[in-house]
């Protein structure tokens, strides 16, 4: 039977890199195909598919994935004001610094398991927060957020006399610029940056399947599913979830460096819990533990957050404008808080119907229809040959 | 020295003498059987020599090593696998893959990325595996979830497990608990073949007489935490203090 989890990974990763790397073709009908969003879809969809391998392959919850996102940026970005504006030693820093983080707070936070785990990482992950917001102001700059400058040492690149801000490239190839064609009266834009965030993001995908089919990748998964056995096998757990743990907020940094990368500032922001909680819910939508599940997650959340949020009074009032005056008045009064800033509930709503009726998430989804189609054809199948005999 | 020597252990539970000076001498290549009465403290026992209690006093050697103190993990590496009462499996996995995993584990407790050395491919350690499922006659079933398998079936995934590992000794509590007289027997069978093709030295605790009769060579009978009688199970049978504990002569 055609299984989305079992397809050759041959096919698999040939499928998902033409997937990504044709996004702005396939998604310029959608209104989706412009720079700053297929930027976020890759983004996202790296932190996803990182925080999938803790959680997905172990069962270890963290709260606290953002503070490692959050790290990677300033790290990126101290690079860019320091260094160089170019990308490869920011992205570097941003592994190297988030990894390091993730060692010194998986070490405290896997001696517990369970939800003591979730509250431990979720700790941390707001204290850096705090941390970001108040005390280490001389580092992060604080609620302004760490930005570029004129001033700037920048000791690697040739001195700035344009009196603009540079921008970040890659040996010279600026990320920002962007390609536009228009066929068929539509738009398709390549951008630098959207593409160097995709090759990360194929990169990053491999890595993970490579980690899901390897022998580390069975004893991640035997952690999720019996640890007394684990312990009575031999194995002491312990190393296996830190690493699982650092790998997944090396991935997070790397998220974060990107994020500096098309965009060069900082924010504390970046590390708040509802960071966290929401690479949670892309993981839990598009299917934890299952290698597509988290990308097709984060580009869900991130399409729908782009639409809804965008959606005013205005434009709900032009959709019912059919309906009589007073009840198209009630109709976008209760609507309105399901659009723009009250996007959220209505990502509350998916997600509850998701986890509901699709406890394994998308892919379950896809799957299950996949198996209907082809169970119809087979019904239909039996019917047209039975007569004949 | 036996290979598994217990002497004067004690363990208390508040105001209950779980194990009142228990002394067990185990021989190399035995089937050795714990058996007594509910509450005698056969579990108790158990639990003292694999790291998941800490006896009051009294000292646990196996193979010249002390094991109190290690934990579980270190007290396997020393050679030590243990079946449970209710078989822990990976459930989630498939059958082969549950093998698999103790396979890969290897008697140095280092932790490896890759876990495949370079002696030994990821490929060799999947024809050991299955090689091992032949043995306890599963390999009609490698590819199926372990989740989804009959309790008899599960205890004997255990056992390959445990088997795979090459344990120098391996414990086994109640492996025939809550099983069907066709299951129990076919788990005598597969016991008792199993130490005809290698000589691993087991500790079973049990209820079943008829289990411990026609497996072990010799019997400790534990009663109130006392060890009553160790003998043949030939002197068990007839015993008068074996009598007294089982049909409770002393109350």
């Amino acid at each position: 039977m055609f299984d989305l989890g079992k397809v050759n990974d041959r096919y698999l990763m040939i499928f998902f890199s033409i997937m990504v790397l044709a996004g702005p073709i396939i998604l310029a009908p959608f209104g989706a195909g412009y720079p700053d969003l297929l930027q976020r879809f890759a983004i996202f969809g790296l932190f996803a598919i990182g925080f999938n391998i803790l959680f997905g392959l172990t069962g270890y919850l963290s709260f606290g994935h953002a503070a490692f996102l959050g790290v990677g940026s300033y790290a990126a970005v101290w690079v860019f004001k320091l260094l160089t504006m170019n990308v490869i030693p920011a992205l570097l820093l941003a592994v190297t610094v988030s990894g390091l983080f993730a060692l010194a707070i998986g070490y405290v936070s896997l001696r517990r398991s369970g939800i003591y785990f979730s509250i431990l990482t979720l700790a941390f992950a707001q204290m850096s927060y705090n941390l970001a917001y108040s005390v280490l102001t001389p580092i992060t700059n604080g609620e302004t957020g760490l930005q570029l400058t004129l001033e700037d040492p920048r000791i690697l690149d040739a001195a700035n006399d344009t009196g603009s801000l540079p921008s970040t490239n890659l040996f010279g190839l600026t990320m920002n610029s962007t390609a536009k064609f228009e066929i068929l009266g539509m738009t398709f834009q390549f951008n630098v940056g959207f593409y160097f965030c995709a090759l990360i993001l194929i990169l990053g995908f491999y890595l993970a399947l490579r980690i899901f089919r390897s022998p580390f990748g069975l004893m991640l998964r035997a952690v999720k599913t019996n640890q007394t056995r684990m312990n009575y096998t031999g194995l002491n757990t312990r190393p296996y979830t830190l690493a699982a743990f650092v790998i997944s907020g090396m991935y997070a940094g790397v998220a974060g460096g990107l994020m500096a990368i098309t965009d060069p500032l900082a924010g504390a922001e970046r590390m708040q819990w509802t960071a966290s909680g929401e690479v949670v819910l892309m993981t839990i939508l598009g299917g934890a533990g299952t290698l597509i599940g988290p990308v097709l997650g984060a580009g869900f959340i991130k399409y729908f957050e782009n639409i809804f949020s965008k959606i005013n009074d205005n434009v709900l009032h032009g959709w019912f404008a059919f309906l009589p005056d007073g009840l198209e008045d009630v109709v976008v009064g209760v609507l309105h808080f399901f659009v723009g800033k009250g996007w959220h509930l209505t990502l509350g709503i998916v997600f509850m119907l998701v986890v509901i009726f699709l406890p394994g998430g998308l892919i379950e989804g896809a799957n299950r229809i996949i198996r209907r189609v082809l169970a119809r054809k087979d019904k239909s199948n039996t019917t047209v040959s039975a007569p004949a005999e | 020295m036996s290979f598994l020597e217990i002497k004067g252990v004690n363990k208390r539970f508040g105001g209950l003498q779980a194990l009142d000076d228990v002394n067990l001498n185990v021989e190399e290549g035995t089937i050795h059987a714990i058996i007594g009465p509910n509450g005698a403290g056969k579990s108790t026992l158990l639990n003292c020599f694999i790291g998941k209690l800490m006896p009051d006093s009294g000292t646990v050697t196996f193979d010249g090593q002390s094991l109190l103190g290690l934990k579980p993990w270190q007290i396997n590496q020393a050679g030590v696998s243990r079946v449970f009462q209710t078989p822990e499996i990976f459930s989630d996995l498939s059958v082969l893959e549950n093998v698999m995993i103790p396979c890969f584990a290897r008697r140095d407790g280092m932790f490896r990325l890759n876990a495949v050395t370079p002696t030994e491919t990821e490929t060799d350690i999947r024809e050991k595996a299955e090689q091992m499922l032949i043995d306890v006659r599963m390999e009609d079933k490698l590819h199926m979830q372990a989740s989804s398998l009959s309790r008899g079936d599960k205890r004997r995934l255990e056992m390959a497990m445990c088997l795979s590992q090459d344990p120098k000794l391996l414990l086994l509590d109640e492996p025939t608990a809550g099983m069907a007289r066709a299951d129990t027997n076919n788990t005598i069978d597969l016991l008792a073949e199993l130490q005809s093709k290698r000589q691993i030295t087991k500790v079973i605790i049990e209820h079943d007489m008829h289990v411990v009769f026609s497996l072990a060579q010799r019997i400790s009978v534990l009663a109130q935490g006392h060890v009553i009688v160790e003998d043949e199970p030939a002197n068990i049978k007839g015993h008068p203090k074996v009598k007294e504990a089982y049909l409770g002569g002393a109350h």
